[in-house]
């Protein structure tokens, strides 16, 4: 195993390092996808340390977390994880929803769990394409992309904007699920199956894939737990947890589902994690379509929680008394002066946020738990024994955004 | 759930407990946050740190001390959570390092050193994570501006017909 011969050369010496040299990798490298640094270690071509030099593109989201109300700062959590925006808009709001004690409608729990669903399958669909990609399957990527779009067509169909979409409301959605969304999504449904066992046969049995990703980057079950890895990750490493069978929040106790789980841990089982994640996510978008529950997908307006649709605003008195009091200064939500953490299955892992409420219309602290920070730190663990050709196997597969790394 | 917050409380002095949305919240002194942490680990089998953060209670309504660290913990078998919490004061922003309990801190107590400056003792490589370097103040602090204080404004700038 190379894993074993680098960790136990003496490097405590000068003398011993001669043969060592440094690459640096990045802040600006195709295959970093975004500005992400990493200094190596090399001797020849085997990594022997990777240090990770991170923080390009931090732009203060927790900060500004402290100066937008509740219903601003979702624009805001659009830029961290940007290719799943909505399950960040998911996330926030759930958290923004369980300090504020709100009870969002069925049909919101529904709508927002269909959207987390497709989020995810784009996410991961551009997680393994770009890994393809970076592993020499140039052809696996444009079908990736391509179907990626389709997904966008819907977002933006619904809400109007394909990749910032700023969809949740506290308490409810800027857009309710019209007869069109519906039918793109049911051919969607329809069509995507065929695509991806056609990707899927493309690597499944790829000799070249195989030898780029089987055993590299290995992660032990209990190495994942201590390194406080979740999502795909984990549970490439044979870790079960999934917040959506084992904390179910929205509506996700009402689909059955399986969790794919993996027990190699290497590069291969977190690719092959997303797959079969993609096909759990269209069974739960398939039920979850099917169902969908009629009725309002905002909080009753009299309730004062939820911003009123225009409509509503300039048609009914009840609509603009409320828009008034929600958009005022002084007026708005009735916030506890508490603090509480919710989380979600984000397509990366744990996405939580932890709010602190101090009574204003802001939070006094927007805390976000970002899966890929936590990730990346695992990354020199992973990478230590390997080849250079393997820092971008191993990249790929933990898919660091680095919008949310550094935030 | 109980009953490991009632070890807590038998163990160490002065712990207290509140609920919240279904959350339980414990507050543990300075001097026995590690131990008490420790003890989580150990024999209550929360073996997952999801996450570090703190919170700086400078303008915050009853607040015991200026700032709060506050320690997420999950058990991958029972699913079960818990929240950590340790006040700290602005005389001594000391506090043990957790690397040594779970290795998912280290990265996460480097950006609460960061953010806050809350040295973490015993860490090993406790640097600034997502700020440079020669960055001095600690942005998340309450007492630092949304603006900034000048870093961004007085950044030399390379003129294009001199570079």
């Amino acid at each position: 195993m190379p894993l074993a011969l680098a960790e136990t050369r003496n490097l405590a010496h000068d003398e011993a390092q001669d043969f060592v040299w440094t690459l640096n990798f990045g802040p600006q490298h195709p295959a970093t996808h975004t500005t992400l640094r990493i200094v190596l270690k090399l001797d020849g071509e085997r990594v022997i340390d990777a240090m990770p030099d991170i923080g390009y593109l931090h732009s203060g989201f927790e900060k500004i977390g402290e100066h937008l109300d509740y219903n601003q700062y979702v624009t805001v959590t659009d830029r961290m994880n940007y290719i799943s925006p909505l399950a960040n808009n998911i996330a926030w709001h759930g958290a923004v929803e369980k300090l504020l004690g709100i009870d969002i409608t069925p049909r919101c729990k529904y709508a927002r769990v269909i959207l987390a669903e497709l989020a995810r399958i784009s996410d991961h669909l551009v997680c393994n394409g770009a890994m393809g990609l970076d592993t020499g399957a140039f052809t696996f990527f444009l079908y990736a992309f391509n179907q990626r779009e389709v997904l966008y067509d819907i977002f933006e169909t619904l809400c109007g904007a394909r990749f910032t979409n700023s969809y949740t409301r506290v308490g409810g959605a800027s857009h309710d699920f019209t007869p069109l969304v519906i039918e793109k999504i049911r051919a969607f449904l329809k069509n995507f199956p065929k695509t991806l066992d056609d990707m899927d046969r493309l690597l499944k049995r790829n000799r070249i894939f195989h030898d780029r990703t089987k055993g590299v980057g290995l992660l032990t079950r209990e190495e994942a737990t201590n390194r406080s890895c979740t999502g795909p990750v984990a549970r490439a490493s044979g870790v079960t947890r999934d917040l959506r069978k084992d904390e179910p929040y929205l509506a996700y106790a009402d689909f059955d589902f399986q969790v794919p789980c993996m027990k190699t841990g290497d590069c291969f089982a977190r690719y092959w994690v997303r797959m079969a994640e993609i096909r759990e996510s269209l069974k739960i978008v398939q039920q979850a379509l099917e169902n969908l529950p009629a009725g309002p997908i905002n909080v009753g307006i009299d309730e004062r929680t939820t911003l009123p649709d225009k409509r509503q605003v300039y048609q009914t008195i009840e609509g603009t008394i409320s828009h008034f009091e929600l958009t005022m200064a002084n007026r708005g939500f009735t916030v506890p002066v508490e603090e509480s953490y919710a989380a979600v299955e984000a397509p990366n892992g744990e996405l939580g946020f932890y709010l602190v409420g101090d009574g204003s219309d802001r939070a006094y602290r927007a805390r976000c738990r970002p899966p890929s920070f936590i990730h990346f730190a695992v990354f020199p663990h992973l990478i230590r024994g390997h080849t250079l050709s393997d820092v971008v196997a191993v990249l790929g597969s933990l898919n660091i955004i680095a919008a949310e790394l550094d935030r | 759930m109980s009953d490991i917050v009632s070890t807590l409380q038998q163990r160490f002095a002065g712990v207290t407990s509140s609920e919240f949305r279904g959350q339980t919240r414990v507050v543990v002194s300075k001097s026995d946050a590690f131990a008490a942490l420790q003890l989580l680990r150990a024999t209550g089998g929360f073996d997952l740190l999801v996450d570090i953060t703190c919170v700086d209670y400078l303008n915050y309504r009853d607040a015991p001390n200026r700032f709060g660290l506050v320690y997420l913990l999950a058990n991958t078998a029972t699913n079960e959570r818990l929240t950590l919490r340790v006040f700290l004061g602005e005389e001594d922003l000391t506090i043990p390092s957790v690397v040594s309990i779970w290795k998912g801190a280290d990265w996460l107590e480097r950006e609460v050193y960061d953010m806050f400056g809350v040295e973490l003792t015993n860490h090993g490589d406790l640097r600034r994570i997502l700020l440079p370097e020669e960055f001095t103040a600690h942005p998340l602090r309450k007492d630092y501006p949304m603006q900034g204080r000048g870093e961004r404004h007085n950044f030399p700038v390379l003129a294009r017909d001199r570079a």
